[in-house]
């Protein structure tokens, strides 16, 4: 069960607040102080991946972070484009990182991959159940219960 | 904290002086200096990331960018950085091996401190 569900507008402003709120649900939780930074940095991506993809398909639908601290602290970011558009998530070779031939969206798909994958040891990206989407789900430890 | 931007000469580089968050939201603002600056004229350009406290890959694609239209240019680009936490995602991307990346401007702003931008 999820302690807190948050859903919003698939807007940049909204990011930072999906990640001010994930770092304060994570702490509450008790996650590990220094963890906290790379908690913020993968919501945050996961939430930037999830905006950008709604805003290409002109998706109007909410995205939605649901944290949940039941026996680790489990945050779930759940999009609605296309399932397709998950496929692809790679993470780049240093030599191609430059590459002129390579688009910006392109880059920063696969940096974002690059940092959710380097910053979460416990990550899925699957099919959401209902209708298109997928989810990303990171898991961290809890130090305390 | 929101985006800060803040444009000084040193050593005749450019350096501009980044701080607060980039992130989707202000990237494209970083953006926009960076094209502004090259557009300008400036050809040597060095990113100070020292005050920044949130990096995201939105930023570091737009860094990229930057790095990409200074080597069309023939200029040179680096960046300064000494904070463990940007570290470590520059090198978890990689993006390490890419970007000449600096202690200390001084060190990014001697001559021929940031090579060519490639």
């Amino acid at each position: 069960m999820a302690t807190v569900r948050l859903s919003f507008s698939p807007a940049p402003v909204h990011v930072r607040t999906a990640r001010l709120v994930g770092v304060a649900v994570a702490r509450r939780a008790g996650v590990a102080e220094e963890l906290l930074d790379e908690v913020r940095l993968a919501i945050g991506e996961a939430c930037t991946r999830a905006v950008t993809l709604h805003r290409q398909y002109h998706l109007s639908e909410l995205v939605t972070v649901e944290m949940s601290d039941s026996d680790s602290y489990t945050v779930r970011v759940i999009d609605h484009a296309p399932i397709e558009a998950s496929v692809g998530l790679t993470k780049l070779p240093p030599d191609e990182l430059a590459d002129e031939s390579l688009t910006d969206d392109a880059l920063t798909t696969g940096v974002g991959f690059a940092l959710l994958a380097g910053f979460v040891d416990d990550l899925q990206v699957r099919p959401v159940e209902d209708g298109p989407g997928t989810e990303v789900r990171m898991v961290w430890p809890v130090g305390r219960r | 904290m929101e985006l800060s931007l803040a444009t000084r000469t040193v050593a005749e580089h450019t350096v501009l002086e980044v701080g607060g968050e980039v992130d989707v939201y202000t990237a494209p603002r970083l953006r926009e200096r960076l094209i502004e600056l090259v557009d300008a004229g400036a050809r040597d350009v060095v990113v100070d990331l020292e005050r920044v406290e949130f990096l995201d890959s939105t930023g570091l694609g737009v860094l990229v960018g930057a790095l990409k239209r200074l080597r069309t240019a023939h200029g040179t680009f680096g960046l300064v950085c000494a904070k463990e936490p940007l570290l470590k995602i520059f090198r978890i991307t990689a993006l390490d091996q890419v970007f000449p990346i600096f202690p200390t401007v001084e060190a990014a702003t001697e001559r021929d401190g940031s090579g060519p931008a490639s």
